[in-house]
């Protein structure tokens, strides 16, 4: 039903919607102040990134939905990320006394969606839709800088304490069987690559990171989660409940 | 009409955000041109998330207003870079107390900046953030005078 273009876009929209929505939850909770400031902006950063595209989807489809509709009025099935980003911000209960969120958890995924970004953007600035190569002209810049910042923390705290390469060893392991959706979506022809042509580089740039982090990568997992095509993990609808609450409870709410 | 009229009020307008410097001195203003149904001013925002973005096109309608009808249209490429930032707007941005960027957009990727503090032009200070108060800045101390300051990142 809907045009491949669209879903290509809502692919990478919703990967970054749901992301920030994750990095969002840090909010007055992260380890010092200038890491609370580190995940808002980087969020901000790709809620813009997400509002580009999701606006770039509507029009593709030609129903009229902007934005707003987009991000707050589907269903579950309807979003098309993939299931890493929606996962929660810690592997462990709200109640263990993490608050439910683990900052291991968060660096790594981090690392990990801005390296694919920065590499799927950098073939997008070839497509041969001008909106898309657009899009992904101002968004490198932004995810090229997120790279950064996480991989630095990847590294301090990987080849860091026993304590602190212990968390990320377990959080590694919680996240990677997930990474493999990262090169599952097709291309479209001339819009975009499939996600499949930026796996072997993302494997050797993250290969590299893990070197310098004096972490061991997992085995792999036969996981093979499909988020990108609708089928969700059971926390994607407590994400969206948090997420839309306001479009529902009030519909066509403004600022 | 007049456009030089339009232009002059055009090139009054503060960032709201740093209104120290004007948005045709942040390079944010990329044209301004009469059009058969009024004036139309292009805007590139500086960043994808950037919530001043609405606010800069709400002041510009409201500044240009009584020179007829005004639209704006939003422009993403080419992508806004810190090199359209003007010399006088690098000049308002150091005296304000925010470094301006220091090394080209294409530069910045492996760039690590060595700032002099804008209050006491001490040689050693130290990055606190890479990120701070809006999108486009990190935060910055200075070791010798002890004051943060704010550094306007290269992109």
């Amino acid at each position: 039903m809907f045009d491949p273009r669209m879903t290509y876009v809502l692919q990478l929209a919703d990967t970054c919607l749901i992301h920030a929505q994750r990095l969002g939850e840090w909010c007055g909770h992260a380890p010092v102040i200038e890491e609370d400031l580190a995940l808002t902006n980087m969020a901000l950063d790709l809620i813009g990134q997400a509002r580009a595209l999701l606006t770039h989807a509507g029009a593709l489809e030609g129903a009229g939905r902007d934005e707003d509709q987009l991000a707050f009025l589907r269903e579950e099935r309807d979003y098309r990320n993939v299931v890493l980003v929606e996962l929660p911000n810690s592997a462990a209960s709200p109640s263990d006394g993490s608050g439910g969120r683990d900052f291991a958890l968060t660096t790594l995924r981090n690392a990990a969606v801005a390296i694919w970004l920065e590499l799927l953007y950098e073939k997008l600035l070839d497509s041969t839709d001008p909106e898309l190569a657009a899009i992904a002209a101002k968004a490198l810049k932004e995810v090229r800088y997120h790279r950064q910042h996480a991989s630095d923390w990847v590294v301090r705290l990987g080849d860091g304490t026993a304590e602190s390469q212990a968390r990320m060893q377990a959080a590694l392991a919680v996240l990677w069987p997930y990474v493999n959706e990262l090169f599952a979506a097709p291309g479209v022809d001339g819009v975009g690559p499939a996600w499949k042509d930026v796996e072997a580089e993302w494997r050797a740039r993250w290969g590299t990171l893990m070197q310098e982090a004096t972490l061991s990568l997992p085995r792999d997992s036969a996981l093979r989660t499909q988020g990108h095509l609708g089928v969700h993990s059971e926390h994607m609808g407590h994400l969206l409940a948090t997420m839309q609450y306001l479009q529902r409870a009030y519909p066509g709410g403004v600022w | 009409m007049n456009l030089e009229a339009a232009r002059a009020r055009l090139a009054s307008l503060p960032d709201p955000e740093i209104p120290a410097v004007t948005l045709v001195e942040l390079g944010i203003v990329r044209d301004l041109r009469e059009t058969g149904a009024g004036l139309e001013v292009v805007l590139t925002p500086t960043y994808s998330g950037c919530p001043a973005t609405e606010l800069i096109a709400d002041d510009v309608r409201a500044a240009l207003a009584e020179f007829g009808p005004v639209t704006v249209t939003l422009q993403r490429s080419p992508a806004w870079t810190t090199d359209w930032i003007s010399a006088e707007g690098r000049e308002k941005l150091q005296r304000y107390g925010i470094v301006p960027p220091q090394c080209s957009a294409e530069q910045a990727i492996r760039f690590v900046p060595q700032l002099r503090c804008p209050r006491c032009a001490g040689g050693r200070t130290e990055q606190l953030s890479r990120f701070g108060s809006t999108p486009c800045k990190s935060t910055w101390r200075c070791i010798e005078c002890g004051e943060p300051f704010e550094y306007f990142k290269s992109i």
